[in-house]
């Protein structure tokens, strides 16, 4: 190890090899058979219960939380992917404390809400460790349709398509399925290639070919996939970065977060992958988030979180907030970047004070620096790449026009989240198989 | 602290914890042990005759049924009468009798049903300079097979005639300890004090099959593959227990009869109950052999601060729920309440709706942002939503006052009065 936290600029191996195992290890191992039990205890089996309108898939948590106290944690899995089929990835990135955690009546009677999402990830586990794949296919319909993008709203849509007997053919435009399962979310929350597995999983059902490499637009047309299949699915997610039209933002070290993260995904030793000393990431998600927590679990001596709004107004939760903090991240609010200023490459950021006012954002006047030598854009996703002709609504796609379907990101309704994304899957298969079997 | 100085049928002791007949009382160890922690008695585990010792069974002798978060609630056992020599008891007995002065040591005793066998193992108890005895007509498993156990206790006849042999060759103050698994506790009790018994002790362990083992089909606990039914014990029998208590306690036939209150007590809550409804001390086991010797601490200090709260002593709490028991015909049907929720500490679980809307009377409403409240016009004061509820004193059950309008009924609540002069008893009809 030549490098350390200190060394400047953008650089691998800046800390000992045994640190990047340790630091990119599961964040919150999964539960044993005895902590599930007392975990499962704390269950109430609440009536109509809050946890489930929570859920954006309606998982019935009352049950398959008594399905594990009972002993029998494959009849909770089975319950879990009744409504979710990838459960097993919600239950490592679901934010549960926004979701189900926060709804959950002990959250209100203790403050100590029943860990519904890691005892989901008990049940998928163990469930998927016996091989158990609790559904088969109905018999063969003869209809075909199209899901454009293996990420979680295109294999939710595919599998539940699968079960009702259709054919179903995926295109997906990278290397690899997954979506942002793979190429997204901080990689300590989904160790072990659990993406990949669980996808293989999914397809065990039969009946989905998935094809990668292939982008709508460049080497299939909207207009082929309808003359060719019954029906089409459209989960390409949000694929535009937004710019921060700031001076000085195309200096070399400046970055989209989600390319970073990206890549981080696909890196197998991550001690060859360069990050700066001084890293500086603009935005308030989840995206800001895990960027900057892995930045620092990278090696980088300093990273900073800037976000131009209060922190209320974070989109990240108070959870990952503290998350990032705990590990060494510094969270400034009410700030936005007015210049990148660096000799070719970035060497500081320069930040004005903010403050809300009825006609917006405005500057305070103040201004201040912080040093940089890599600043990652965490401000946003947008659609890009959607065919022409389509109907979009806020920036979106609308969820239903001819014999086209939009779910996930890419779609009007719902908070960008992987649970979310599956649900409008599910939900669109459900309604393409209506439309293909009616009459 | 409240003097905790506890006399029963003469015998003294420091509090009225004591460890009743069973494994933890089978040896000096461990009762110096339980000396050490504080217990204010014990009742040596079931002697047998002289000569060769019972053999137990060399497999699992005890089975468990489990709450919440695997807290032991009920425990079976087939573990038989004392396996040691004798004499090897009866001389650890006066040597912890002889050090141990202040604490009160009962020796139960087990033996077949002839008056030989009894005279004999009476004389040789004498040397000890025990107490008392316990006479064990309660073990339901392995020594009823032979006679002994509760197979007396089921006979009154035997338990009058056994206990008249005890008082008639023996000085010593006398316990009858009976069996629950039997059809009414009055009987067996009255027969006790007929032999001329200084007090009832009671519960022994219920007849029980804890559960089955689904791979094996063996009931458990399993021996080789099989299984057969022991004696239940633990805070899940404390409910049957304390009715029989009482049930001995309101008898006219055996009322004042001392008794020793036996059957699930873990905490000095439970203890209080059993005093209350005639007990004039209690015996533990299982709440000792779940957490061990040191929960007498929190039953002598939690005891004694109730004491000082309530400014009574410890004979005043004996037998003062007894009055308070009484048959289903005398209750007050002019006693009306109705359920009430407080909306500051409920939880919104709606375990309250889900029970009363599937399984009783539909009387609470779940409105928007599940808000539960009650309907009066149903409510039928069943408190079966009060004892789902998660939260203590959530839902209470509200008194309504006289004259006030039931709204389910539509009539006013009056004066006292109950089934017996009721209009819809077939038996008032009957004597007009």
């Amino acid at each position: 190890m030549s490098n350390s936290p200190f060394t400047p600029g953008i650089v691998a191996g800046r800390l000992p090899d045994a640190a990047y195992a340790r630091n990119f290890a599961d964040h919150e191992p999964p539960l044993d058979a005895h902590e599930a039990r007392v975990a499962a205890d704390r269950c109430y089996f609440c009536h109509d219960a809050p946890c489930i309108t929570a859920c954006p898939t309606a998982i019935d948590i009352p049950l398959f939380i008594r399905q594990i106290a009972t002993g029998t944690p494959e009849a909770a899995a089975t319950t879990i992917w009744s409504q979710n089929i990838l459960g097993g990835m919600c239950a490592r990135v679901c934010p549960t404390e926004t979701l189900c955690e926060e709804a959950c009546v002990r959250e209100a009677a203790e403050g100590k809400p029943v860990e519904i999402g890691r005892l989901q990830r008990y049940a998928t586990d163990v469930a998927m460790a016996k091989g158990l794949h609790p559904f088969t296919r109905a018999p063969r319909t003869g209809k075909r349709v199209a899901v454009v993008g293996a990420g979680p709203a295109g294999l939710a849509c595919a599998h539940r398509l699968a079960m009702h007997g259709h054919d179903v053919v995926v295109v997906e435009r990278r290397p690899k399925a997954g979506g942002l399962n793979e190429y997204g979310i901080a990689s300590y929350k989904t160790t072990g290639g659990f993406a990949q597995k669980e996808v293989e999983w999914l397809l065990s059902i039969g009946g989905i070919e998935i094809r990668c490499g292939v982008e709508l637009g460049r080497d299939v047309t909207l207009a082929q996939l309808e003359a060719e299949y019954d029906a089409v699915f459209l989960g390409i997610g949000l694929a535009g970065v937004n710019a921060l039209r700031t001076p000085g933002e195309d200096k070399a070290g400046v970055r989209d977060a989600v390319d970073f993260i990206a890549e981080l995904r696909q890196t197998a030793d991550l001690s060859t992958l360069p990050i700066g000393r001084d890293v500086v990431v603009i935005g308030g998600g989840m995206t800001a988030v895990d960027a900057a927590v892995q930045s620092k679990l990278l090696g980088a001596e300093n990273v900073t979180i800037v976000y131009r709004r209060g922190q209320e107004k974070m989109s990240a939760s108070a959870y990952e907030q503290e998350h990032a903090t705990s590990a060494g991240v510094r969270i400034i609010c009410n700030a936005m970047p007015v210049a990148i200023h660096g000799n070719g490459a970035v060497r500081e950021v320069e930040f004005a004070y903010t403050r809300e006012t009825p006609e917006g954002l405005k500057p305070t006047g103040e201004t201040f620096r912080l040093k940089a030598d890599q600043v990652f854009k965490a401000i946003g996703q947008t659609l890009a790449g959607a065919p022409e002709g389509l109907a979009v609504e806020g920036g979106k796609l609308k969820g239903h026009q001819g014999k086209v379907w939009a779910g996930g990101d890419c779609a009007a309704g719902g908070e960008d989240l992987t649970v979310t994304a599956v649900a409008e899957g599910r939900d669109a298969a459900e309604a393409i198989h209506a439309a293909l079997t009616a009459g | 602290m409240a003097n905790l100085s506890s006399e029963f049928i003469g015998i003294k002791s420091p509090n009225p914890f004591w460890l009743a007949s069973a494994p933890p009382t089978d040896k000096k160890y461990n009762v110096e042990r339980a000396f050490e922690a504080g217990w204010g008695g014990v009742v040596w585990k079931t002697l047998g005759s002289e000569g060769p010792p019972v053999v137990n069974v060399n497999g699992p002798r005890y089975g468990a049924i489990w709450g919440a978060d695997r807290r032991l609630l009920g425990l079976n056992n087939i573990e038989l009468i004392t396996d040691r020599p004798l004499e090897v008891n009866l001389r650890e007995i006066k040597e912890v009798k002889r050090k141990w002065k202040d604490r009160a040591l009962v020796i139960s005793l087990m033996v077949p049903c002839d008056e030989d066998s009894w005279k004999d193992i009476l004389a040789r108890i004498e040397d000890t300079e025990a107490d008392g005895v316990e006479l064990n007509f309660g073990c339901p498993h392995g020594m009823a097979e032979r006679g002994m156990g509760s197979a007396v206790g089921q006979v009154p006849e035997y338990i009058e005639m056994v206990t008249r042999w005890v008082k008639k060759h023996s000085r010593m103050p006398c316990i009858v300890k009976l069996t629950p698994n039997i059809t009414d506790i009055r009987r067996p009790a009255e027969a006790a004090k007929r032999g001329g018994a200084d007090a009832v002790s009671l519960i022994n362990t219920i007849n029980s099959i804890t559960s089955v083992n689904l791979d094996s089909f063996s009931p458990e606990p399993s021996i080789d593959g099989k299984g057969t039914h022991g004696g239940y014990c633990g805070p899940a029998v404390k409910p049957i227990a304390l009715n029989m208590v009482a049930e001995i306690a309101r008898n006219p036939e055996t009322h004042g009869l001392p008794i020793s209150g036996i059957g699930g007590v873990t905490t000095w809550r439970d203890a209080a109950e059993f005093m209350a409804l005639g007990a004039g001390n209690v015996q533990v086991c299982t709440a000792a052999m779940t957490y061990g010797f040191k929960i007498v601490q929190e039953m002598i200090s939690g005891l004694s601060q109730y004491l000082d709260d309530k400014q009574i002593a410890l004979s005043d709490l004996v037998g003062r729920a007894v009055p308070n028991v009484t048959d289903w015909q005398y209750l007050n049907l002019n006693y009306v309440t109705k359920a009430r929720i407080d909306q500051d500490v409920c939880i919104k679980c709606g375990r309250c709706y889900a029970a009363c809307e599937d399984t009783s009377h539909q009387a609470i409403l779940m409105k928007p942002g599940r808000v539960f409240e009650v309907n009066d016009a149903e409510c039928v004061a069943c408190n079966l939503c009060v004892n789902v509820c998660p939260v203590d004193n959530c839902i209470t059950m509200v008194e309504l006052p006289k004259g006030a309008v039931d709204p389910r009924t539509g009539v006013k609540v009056g004066d006292y009065a109950n089934w017996t002069t009721h209009p819809n008893n077939p038996s008032v009809k009957a004597a007009e």
